[in-house]
């Protein structure tokens, strides 16, 4: 089928089979391997990116689902070679390690925080508990996300 | 003074995974890649009858489909031989383990065949396509009924599942002053079977050169040698030097990518196969049915404690699963890593161990986070709770009256070790003074008085961390030395490039070992790149597992950086006119000069030019600047920890919840205490997972129940509380860092700490003891037992 998606501001036509999985289409066709994929049951997270403005595991959206829409990935959330404040304040607070989380716990706390730049610390552990992390043990990424909500100053 | 030592330099590799640029090997695209694909038996144990793979091979875009007949005889490519085990000790029972299944299979999830294919999709259909004819066998899945004379053989050619029986200590002795002692508690119990699950699933590329007749592999490794040095000698039978195995960055490992896997294998031998580039990556189902397990111990302990609390001995026998076959370095994780820790911090004058290890039908059980020393810890500290009970006496005060004193260190205990430096004392006082453990009691004591399950957990531990003394290792029957090396080039124009064979999967080497020899060289941390993960840049290494890169990769970068500094003021001597011994090598400020005269100062970069100048060296000196040192350890080193936990359990749902944990680690001099806070809060949460929720279940048929993240539970962020942290520092006497390993104290203490403050909730129903991990419905079932009238 042929679809057409905004990929980090940029459009692409692309012919896709029905059945391929957005995340696969977003590393296989487009080269955009910073979207991992850690599991296949939906439940990690890793591959969290921003579909028109919501966070959606594109491991679990088919790529014809996506047509037509606007797609943002973690390779298009730092602008002119600044690091997008979550970016900062997780390189701030060491809320990372191995760094195979990393995509989607970040595009999944832009979006958790939206607009509320003081987040408690509990509804930054309820709004992550669909995005597994090994390595980290959460505390630092809690902290990462709520340094980041009030970077971005109650931006989205 | 150094500058970066000690200090919280913000990672240097972070920006790469910030912005999605991390290299992992799943993202990995060459030229013509083909896409491999494993069958894989949905049973535990069967007899293959037939494989008709004609449905799968017709498919459009499928290349080829192999079976382990096709691997063994080499057709194409090269006769692949048996996974080894790398570490043997004396007697021990070591069947094959083709790379992929002959005749039959052993556990849910052993390769049956190959597929290979133009995209992944395809390759997957094709599995579907293969009609496999499967003869069910009888399945054993516990360690125990394994060994008994009736129990189904996982490898009939050598007639029994008893792999090894490791014993160490003298039994009569423990017998004796058991029998002495005022008191014996003893108990039977499981430490349960874990799952690794870094979060990247293990992927395996590979490149056949035809002109150099050479071979590329990349692979999710934490040790790309020893998987060269594998395939080379081994399972492939590459030469060595026309071998390559990159391991670029790797989401995790926990243990579970330090081993030789079948894919490892496999895709390399697809690749000459087929001639062209080919590429495996799992799926998280894969994930869990191939990665080597963890713990999965039964043992039975009994413990000596007299009227004083002084502890008089302790006897221990444990049934280790190994699963369907030998993992790389399985063998070892119950004996040599798991009974010489049975002394913990505590002064145990006899102690006795002996493990039996045991094929069944389940995925191969191997090194997790930690690797015998959890098993060994979670046992003595639950052990010394129950005779803390036994005695009514405060579990903290128990413990203070069996610690090693500091003045008696370097201390041998009776289990083989010789601990290097230690001050148990500081660490409790320091944990009772960060947890505020009196007041803890206080509030324990309010709350159950209102009827309510408070319950608070101490544990105190021991690691052996950074393996080992090649000697000691290959004296236990591991099958390579155990040292690191560190090389150091120092460009033209003063910049360097470092070689590490440690290799760093989350630990922040690059930052880490950038801090050590920016220090040593007086340079600045930018001009500094660690590189590691590829066989063709680097020396031969090690890599990275037991708590071992800092105090041995590290030290070896100490030793290179000695040898540079050492060249330099040779040089420096020579251009300004002075002897050696009067040369100031300033590591501040990264400048050699005539002592009493800073004027006559060489900076480093001019140094390191006029030694690619080479046209003013001392008489005799060769040109260039590059130095490498294999650093073996004379000792492991012992950091040790103590841990409290306080939790609250529902009385009506038998939920936990965990409402404070504090822990004070003393893992010797610190280098970076951002990133070793950082890897001591992440083991706490794994050790969290593992006491309350994490486990690897089998089913009597050998299917595992708990095999994909819906059903095995991992830690989420909503589990706990902020964790409190603190340290001291009682340096290693004997590497040049005074480091201790940092990697898995946080897994190993705090197993024991969320089980021992459970336990206690529970000890004024009556309850002794529960097997991890303490689920709701476990902890529910102890309480409406106990209501009817009893404990377990």
């Amino acid at each position: 089928m042929r679809v057409t998606i905004e990929v980090n501001g940029q459009t692409h036509e692309s012919e896709v089979e029905p059945r391929i999985l957005l995340v696969d289409f977003l590393r296989d066709d487009l080269g955009l391997t910073g979207t991992n994929v850690g599991c296949d049951t939906s439940q990690c997270g890793a591959c969290t990116v921003h579909m028109d403005g919501m966070a959606v595991k594109s491991c679990t959206v088919l790529a014809v689902q996506a047509d037509g829409s606007s797609v943002t990935t973690i390779e298009g959330l730092a602008s002119n070679g600044h690091l997008h404040p979550m970016q900062q304040a997780f390189w701030d607070e060491h809320g990372l390690q191995c760094g195979f989380c990393t995509p989607g716990m970040i595009m999944a706390s832009v979006k958790l925080v939206d607009g509320n730049r003081e987040i408690s610390d509990e509804e930054v552990r309820h709004g992550l508990e669909g995005n597994l992390c090994r390595c980290t043990g959460y505390q630092n990424i809690v902290k990462a996300v709520k340094a980041g909500a009030a970077a971005m100053g109650g931006q989205s | 003074m150094s500058r970066y030592m000690g200090t919280a330099v913000k990672r240097v590799e972070d920006p790469r995974f910030l912005q999605g640029q991390g290299k992992y090997v799943a993202n990995l695209s060459l030229p013509g890649m083909a896409y491999v694909a494993v069958k894989r038996s949905p049973l535990a144990h069967a007899k293959i009858l037939g494989i008709d793979s004609s449905e799968a091979e017709a498919l459009d875009g499928v290349i080829a489909v192999y079976t382990g007949q096709d691997l063994l005889d080499g057709g194409a490519s090269f006769a692949c031989g048996s996974l080894p085990c790398g570490f043997t000790p004396p007697d021990i029972v070591t069947p094959a383990h083709n790379p992929v299944a002959v005749d039959k299979v052993r556990h849910v999830g052993d390769a049956i065949a190959v597929v290979v294919a133009e995209s992944s999709y395809i390759a997957e259909d094709a599995l579907d396509l293969i009609d496999v004819d499967l003869d069910p066998l009888p399945v054993v899945v516990d360690a125990r009924a394994a060994l008994e004379d009736d129990a189904p053989l996982v490898h009939d050619d050598v007639g029994t599942n008893l792999s090894f029986h490791w014993p160490l200590g003298d039994e009569d002795a423990v017998n004796e002053a058991l029998s002495d002692s005022d008191h014996v508690v003893e108990l039977e119990f499981v430490n349960q079977r874990l799952i690794a699950n870094a979060m990247e699933p293990r992927a395996c590329a590979a490149e056949w050169d035809p002109s150099s007749e050479s071979m590329t592999v990349w692979t999710t490794s934490q040790n790309p040698h020893t998987i060269r040095l594998l395939l080379g000698a081994f399972t492939l039978g590459i030469p060595e030097h026309k071998l390559r195995v990159i391991s670029p960055d790797v989401g995790g490992g926990f243990g579970s990518k330090i081993f030789h896997y079948p894919e490892e294998v496999i895709v390399p031998w697809v690749a000459r196969a087929i001639g062209r580039p080919a590429k495996w990556v799992a799926s998280r189902t894969e994930s869990y049915v191939t990665d080597a397990q963890g713990r999965d111990h039964i043992t039975r302990a009994k413990i000596g404690v007299n009227d004083d609390g002084t502890i008089t001995g302790l006897h221990v026998t444990t049934w280790a699963n190994l699963g369907a076959y030998l993992s790389t370095f399985a063998p070892l994780i119950p004996t040599a890593l798991y009974i010489t820790l049975l002394s913990g911090v505590y002064k145990i004058p006899v102690i006795f161990g002996e493990s039996y290890g045991a094929f069944t039908n389940t995925v191969p059980v191997d090194a997790y986070r930690g690797a015998g020393r959890p098993e060994a810890s979670y046992l003595l500290e639950t052990m010394v709770d129950l005779a803390a009970r036994r005695l009514d006496m405060d579990p903290v005060e128990l413990r203070r009256k069996n610690l090693i004193p500091s003045d008696e260190f370097p201390y041998q205990t009776p289990v083989a070790l010789e601990y290097d430096s230690g001050n148990y004392q500081g660490l409790f006082d320091k944990i009772e003074e960060l947890s505020e453990y009196q007041s803890l009691r206080q509030e324990q004591e309010k709350a159950r008085a209102e009827g309510r399950l408070v319950g608070i957990g101490f544990s105190s531990c021991i690691e052996a961390s950074g393996p080992a003394p090649s000697a000691v290792a290959v004296g236990l029957g591991a099958a390579i030395g155990l040292f690191e090396s560190g090389s150091i080039r120092v460009h033209p124009t003063g910049k360097i490039s470092v070689f590490t064979g440690s290799h760093s999967h989350g630990q922040g080497h690059e930052t880490t070992f950038a801090q050590i020899v920016a220090d040593e060289l007086g340079v600045a941390m930018e001009d500094v790149e660690i590189v590691h993960g590829d066989t063709d840049r680097i020396p031969y290494g090690v890599g990275t597992y037991g708590s071992r890169s800092a105090a041995i990769g590290g030290s070896a970068l100490v030793k290179s950086a000695e040898k540079i500094r050492d060249k330099l003021k040779k040089i420096a001597a020579h251009m300004l006119e002075a002897s050696v011994e009067d040369m100031v090598y300033d590591q501040d400020e990264g400048t050699i000069s005539v002592s009493g005269s800073p004027e006559s100062a060489k900076t480093f970069a001019e140094l390191a030019f006029a030694v690619t100048t080479a046209d003013n060296l001392p008489e005799g000196m060769e040109p260039g600047l590059e130095e490498t040192s294999f650093y073996d350890p004379a000792n492991f080193t012992f950091p040790a920890s103590a841990h409290t936990a306080m939790v609250e359990i529902d009385s009506k749902t038998g939920e936990v919840e965990v409402q404070s944990y504090a822990a004070v680690d003393d893992v010797g001099n610190v280098i970076n205490p951002m990133i070793v806070e950082g890897q001591i809060l992440g083991g706490i949460v794994q050790g969290v997972g593992q006491a309350l929720w994490e486990h690897g279940i089998y089913g009597e048929d050998g299917q595992l129940l708990s095999g994909s993240m819906l059903s095995y539970a991992m830690p989420r962020a909503d589990g706990f509380p902020s964790i409190a942290i603190d340290r001291i520092e009682t340096p290693s006497p004997h590497n040049p860092l005074g480091v201790k390993g940092a990697g898995e104290m946080g897994t190993i203490a705090a197993t024991a700490t969320i089980s021992s403050a459970v336990l206690d909730a529970l000890a004024p129903l009556g309850v002794t003891h529960l097997n991890m991990p303490l689920t709701a419905e476990k902890i529910h079932n102890a309480i409406v037992a106990a209501g009817n009238g009893g404990g377990e």
